[in-house]
């Protein structure tokens, strides 16, 4: 049975709920339930709590304590995402191949490479096939997933990184589409469909077998163990020191005593240096500050900014103001960045501003999936928050 | 793991002589009391003893003295791209007992931590229920509570050394594990309160659990261990969970591999069967050497490691009594007994359990020997209540191979030298 044929039921039955709600209401306010008493008295003072009594109105009763209330319909299909490998779950939709592949560039491709074949240490997504019996074997969707449904499951709702549940069904499939495509298991005219998601042969659907080791194992349970004269000799035969790849424990036992030392230094050297900092950093408004601080959460899954900023999905953003656009080392920028920046364009407050309330709008073809922001004082709030860490 | 891994063999080996050398001049001022100069320490008026200390509200939610600053998570930079996506590792060379404090217990994240308050929190529970349920967090607070104490290790614990010794430190190769003492509503309860009976046939069941955050992480579970002993916690230690372990409220998985404790757990699907969601296809399932993989290997084998001394923990007071101690956990069930070996497997004695086995929890063991100053291959083995005793490394690679990636629970070994210097090894 199809999820949508299940939530249609559930609609059915909820509007049936909400209309037996005054006589239910009316009913169970006769017996002296503790929850209820609660509710009636806290409601009109609670919005919260209002709509949670109102919503428990709507609710029949149930279990043994009779605690919680129905999920309506459109909160079952706001959350009830998942699709299972016989495509229950699956949403009505298509996409093909072509447009998989402007959409993996434009939303995929800074972690999982152009042609998904994976950047730095991000997944790779294709490739991989025949080497699972090697040593290191590579596990892509191609080689290595059973099921298509898992890769349209999991692009749909955690990807793409840092901006979750913002792809469109059509997106999705199209998406995956792409993916097989780069896995050499579809060919470039190819249409990705609910019509025709179940035909589609994974290459190691057949190389699972479920967790067999109270048999393949069975000789760990055993209670002749050897306590003396177990062996003649003991060699030493790998160690770790060889390879040396453990984190070092000084490095933050060393930080904090060279900090000191350069602002000791810093106040040495004298004020002349000192000025311009200060003048800068006095011209900032800390509550504006503060509320870009707030606001830059959604952006850290991305973006650093601050001492030892790196380049992550997005480039660190330190000095981004006057800084000439897509003029971070070391980061790649979608090609109309890097255009702008060559043109000698800057990231001034009008610019910033104008990027901020709509990246896709200011930038086509930009890599950052982010929304924007609509309000003009969250605008002004992250300007002042990212002037705060000029050079 | 194709990382940038950094080849830093000096700074790490001034590291460690650092370490021995500060222990080496402790045990030396030690013997300079015992040569009978009178200790300053104790004949001079300290200031703690004269002046005042801090007032009661200095830290109003305290933290550990400063003195114990190193004792932290810990992340290792090139086993993943981002650490909003990544994991860290408990101190455990440096902890004692058994109950692991949040604020050092291992983090581990698809998406981050995120902030969820107790207020926006909702729990469904759907699927194939006789009623679908919303939950507050306040309705939860409601239901009859119990309380557990149980370990949550990582599939991917010690999983860096399959291949070889990896890593110098028992936080390292042994620190994707905590334990906690957890308080909650067991989610048998939550799944009668919605319903069953349209589930039918119970044995054939699944439920699908589901986390807030972005990367809405879920697990498939089989109903029988649904109804068993999984719990819906919202406390551990006795405090709020932090958010970094999925404050509101997480799910307990006992005994099983830690990607299946959802944190921030959002909903609860009855289903036919399982979803096979990527964390369970492409993650966590075992590649065998034969290139087939082993899908569903939930439970966590009995395992066990000396966690000092070790090569964070090493020896600095010289030759004399030694206290060797560490953990043992088994997901099966209770631990029943721990070997050790300071001769790298040739002979074995019992060591002693600080407290009767707890099932799916940790134990901590002693063993008090009168360290000659000579070196020693140090090794535990664990026994659980099933009668499973730990593989070595060899017994292990035998069956699974060596791309298994998950669930490596060998015995593990650490060369203790005359310094009194640790280090990762493995032994014939």
């Amino acid at each position: 049975m199809s999820k949508s044929l299940k939530l249609y039921g559930g609609t059915a039955l909820g509007a049936a709920a909400i209309m037996a709600v005054a006589v239910n209401f009316a009913d169970r306010n006769v017996t002296p339930m503790p929850e209820r008493a609660d509710m009636m008295g806290e409601a009109p003072a609670n919005p919260d709590l209002g709509f949670i009594a109102m919503a428990r109105a709507a609710s029949e009763p149930h279990g043994n304590y009779n605690l919680g209330r129905m999920a309506l319909p459109e909160e079952i299909a706001a959350w009830n995402l998942d699709v299972s490998p016989d495509g229950t779950g699956l949403p009505e939709g298509s996409g093909d191949v072509l447009t998989g592949e402007e959409v993996f560039i434009e939303k995929c491709a800074v972690c999982h490479g152009d042609f998904a074949e994976g950047r730095g240490n991000w997944p790779k997504l294709a490739g991989g096939d025949g080497t699972l019996a090697d040593k290191d074997p590579l596990k892509t969707v191609g080689s290595y997933w059973p099921y298509l449904s898992t890769a349209w499951d999991y692009v749909h709702r955690s990807m793409p990184f840092g901006a979750a549940q913002t792809l469109s069904v059509d997106e999705t499939y199209a998406i995956v589409a792409y993916i097989l495509y780069s896995n050499y298991l579809v060919e470039d005219d190819f249409v990705l469909s609910n019509e025709n998601f179940l035909e589609v042969e994974m290459p190691n659907a057949d190389g699972f077998i479920v967790d067999d080791r109270e048999e393949a194992e069975a000789h760990f349970w055993r209670d002749d163990v050897c306590m003396s004269d177990c062996k003649d000799s003991v060699e030493i035969t790998m160690r770790a020191a060889v390879l040396d790849v453990t984190p070092e424990e000084e490095e933050e036992a060393g930080a904090e005593p060279a900090e000191a030392e350069t602002e000791m230094a810093a106040a040495e050297t004298g004020e002349v240096a000192a000025a311009p900092a200060e003048e800068e950093t006095a011209a900032l408004d800390p509550e504006l500050v503060k509320a870009g601080e707030k606001l830059f959460r959604q952006c850290k899954a991305c973006h650093q900014v601050g001492d030892g900023a790196k380049n992550r999905v997005g480039p660190q953003l330190n000095g981004v103001m006057g800084r000439t656009i897509g003029a971070v080392d070391g980061f790649r920028y979608s090609k109309t960045m890097a255009s702008m920046g060559e043109e000698g364009q800057v990231w001034d407050e009008d610019a910033l501003a104008a990027f901020l309330s709509d990246p896709r709008g200011y930038v086509k073809g930009t890599k950052m999936s982010f929304r924007g922001l609509k309000k003009d004082e969250d605008i002004a709030a992250m300007t002042e928050y990212l002037k705060s860490f000029s050079e | 793991m194709t990382a940038d891994k950094k080849s830093n063999g000096a700074s790490r080996r001034a590291f460690l002589k650092g370490a021995v050398a500060a222990g080496g001049a402790v045990a030396g001022a030690g013997m300079a009391r015992a040569a009978g100069e009178p200790d300053p320490l104790i004949t001079e008026v300290q200031e703690w003893a004269s002046g005042f200390g801090e007032g009661v509200d200095a830290t109003p939610y305290g933290l550990p003295i400063r003195f114990e600053d190193d004792v932290v998570r810990r992340n290792v930079e090139w086993l993943t791209a981002d650490t909003i996506s990544s994991i860290n590792f408990t101190p455990i060379h440096a902890l004692d007992g058994t109950i692991t404090p949040q604020g050092c217990a291992f983090e581990r994240h698809h998406s981050g931590a995120i902030e969820l308050k107790k207020e926006d929190y909702r729990l469904m529970i759907n699927g194939l229920v006789d009623k679908p349920l919303v939950f507050t967090y306040a309705d939860l607070e409601r239901f009859p509570r119990e309380n557990h104490v149980y370990f949550c290790e990582c599939a991917a614990n010690t999983g860096m050394e399959w291949a070889g010794a990896q890593l110098n430190g028992a936080q390292f190769t042994h620190g994707m594990i905590h334990n906690m003492e957890y308080s909650g509503v067991p989610l048998r309860t939550l799944l009668e309160e919605a319903g069953l009976d349209a589930a039918g046939d119970l044995a054939d069941k699944w439920i699908y659990v589901e986390g807030a955050d972005a990367s809405s992480n879920g697990r498939s579970i089989p109903m029988d261990k649904a109804l068993d002993d999984v719990l819906v916690a919202f406390k551990a230690n006795g405090e709020a969970l932090r958010k970094e372990h999925g404050y509101p409220v997480r799910l307990v998985v006992p005994g099983w591999e830690g990607n299946m404790w959802v944190k921030w757990l959002r909903r609860v699907e009855v289903m036919d069967a399982p979803v096979q969601s990527r964390e369970e296809t492409s993650k966590y399932t075992d590649t065998l050497a034969d290139g087939t993989s082993r899908k569903w290997t939930w439970e966590m084998d009995a395992k066990s490691v000396v966690t000092s001394p070790s090569p964070q923990s090493p020896i600095t007071h010289g030759p004399g009594p030694l206290v060797i101690t560490g953990l043992a956990w088994s997901g099966r069930g209770a631990i029943t007994r721990v070997d050790v070996t300071t001769d790298g497997g040739k002979n074995w004695t019992q060591a002693r359990l600080a407290k009767d086995g707890e099932s799916k929890a940790l134990s901590r063991f002693y063993l008090e020997i009168d360290w000659d100053g000579s070196e020693m291959l140090l090794q535990s083995r664990a026994h659980d209540e099933t009668g499973y005793v730990q593989p070595t490394k060899a017994q292990l690679r035998e069956v699974r191979g060596e791309n298994s990636i998950y669930h490596n629970n060998c015995i593990q070994t650490w060369w203790v030298k005359e310094s009194g210097e640790a280090e990762n090894v493995e032994v014939s």
